[in-house]
């Protein structure tokens, strides 16, 4: 089974509600962080990575011994990511979206493909749990190629438990798309409460079962549980707005760790989970 | 001897473009004799990226000496200095008083990219 936890919003509690239930849930699990743009939850899991994989993209390289300046490969890149311009070839790797188009029309094959690094995949684990994250190289403008990386690693003989990254656009819905469950973790405030909607949108257009967590439940209004009523949402959980939970998090300790009290409440949410996806 | 300059029309008497790879026109100019062709960019400035490549190309196969424009970005840049187009940025105004700006030497060569480059 996997759970894939997601939030409209951003800060409201995904990294720490993933943690703590795959903690919670013990060796059975595997932790994906698909939020690799900015992945956080090893700072909770504290895993030993034993694996990292560099991942590349293929761009072409170009042999100006063999090349006459022809310009096919600037006539069919359809990116403008390679260019000839004067006595010499230009590619600009970061416009390329690696098609092979000037490597198949260059009539002198001056053009090979070279591996351009844009991100690390690392595998890990703490106490019998698997942990995986993606980390997107700084500057570069597409993630959802990494998160599918990140989610090959999914096994199908263990529950797979997903970190989101926030939002409701092509990241977050690769994150979502192959999941059994989607917990949308929420918090009682204006802001909350719009990207809640978006993010219940997008979960509905996907088909996926879904319920909430609200985090800093005892802040704010009423609005979001008036909401989950009219949109039949099941709330699985509460976590109210405490110190000792803050600063854990400011640590980066787990919270069932902390406050081992909250562990049955985890386990309790796995169990509400597991009922709605067999149900 | 050939100064193109990024142009909102296509006289001497128009403004000039800020932009370089948007630009409508690019009007190549002979500054001694001022005759001048226009070069129309319009095929770029729909482009979902590489615009400024593409300008680059432009103006590097009309084998211009010199742009002027207002703002250059990083990948233009790269593709007018590899063909030896000496870049004039921060430039605005008229097509022509620009022009005679660059006869009597008031215009700055630009050393670098001026502006990020942009994703839509």
């Amino acid at each position: 089974m996997i759970i894939s936890i997601a939030s409209g919003k951003g800060g409201t509690g995904k990294t720490t509600v993933a943690t703590n239930l795959a903690v919670s849930l013990g060796s059975e699990v595997q932790l994906l962080d698909c939020d690799v743009e900015e992945p956080n939850a090893h700072l909770f899991i504290h895993p030993v990575f034993d694996l990292t994989e560099t991942v590349t993209t293929p761009v072409p390289e170009v042999d100006m011994d063999k090349c006459t300046l022809c310009g096919k490969c600037g006539d069919i890149c359809q990116f403008k990511a390679i260019v000839v311009v004067g006595e010499t070839v230009l590619p600009f790797e970061e416009l390329c979206h690696s098609c092979g188009g000037c490597m198949a029309v260059c009539p002198e094959d001056a053009i090979t493909e070279k591996g351009r690094e844009w991100g690390i995949i690392q595998k890990g684990h703490r106490n019998g749990i698997e942990f995986i994250h993606g980390k997107l190289r700084v500057g570069e403008a597409m993630s959802p190629p990494l998160i599918k990386k990140v989610l090959s690693y999914t096994d199908p003989a263990r529950l797979t438990i997903v970190d989101a990254p926030p939002g409701t656009s092509c990241p977050v819905i690769e994150s979502m798309k192959n999941a059994d469950f989607v917990l949308l973790v929420t918090e009682p405030t204006p802001f909350g409460l719009h990207d809640l909607k978006l993010a219940v949108g997008a979960v509905n257009i996907l088909d996926i079962p879904c319920g909430l967590v609200i985090n800093r439940s005892d802040l704010g209004d009423e609005k979001v549980k008036e909401y989950a009523d009219q949109e039949n949402l099941p709330i699985l959980m509460e976590i109210p707005f405490d110190r000792q939970i803050a600063e854990a998090y400011s640590r980066g300790d787990m919270v069932v760790d902390v406050m081992p009290q909250w562990k049955e409440k985890f386990l309790e949410l796995y169990e509400k989970i597991k009922a709605l996806v067999e149900h | 001897m050939k100064v193109a300059i990024t142009s909102t029309g296509k006289e001497l008497s128009s403004n000039l473009d800020p932009r370089f790879g948007r630009a409508p026109y690019f009007i190549i100019v002979d500054p001694e004799t001022m005759a001048f062709e226009v070069v129309e960019n319009a095929q770029n400035i729909n482009l979902p990226q590489g615009a400024g490549i593409q300008a680059g190309k432009t103006i590097a196969d009309h084998d211009v000496d010199v742009l002027i424009t207002g703002h250059c970005g990083p990948k233009a840049f790269k593709v007018l200095q590899n063909a030896g187009v000496k870049i004039l940025t921060g430039v605005g105004g008229k097509v022509a008083d620009a022009i005679e700006q660059y006869k009597k030497g008031e215009l700055d060569l630009a050393g670098e990219a001026d502006v990020e480059g942009h994703w839509v």
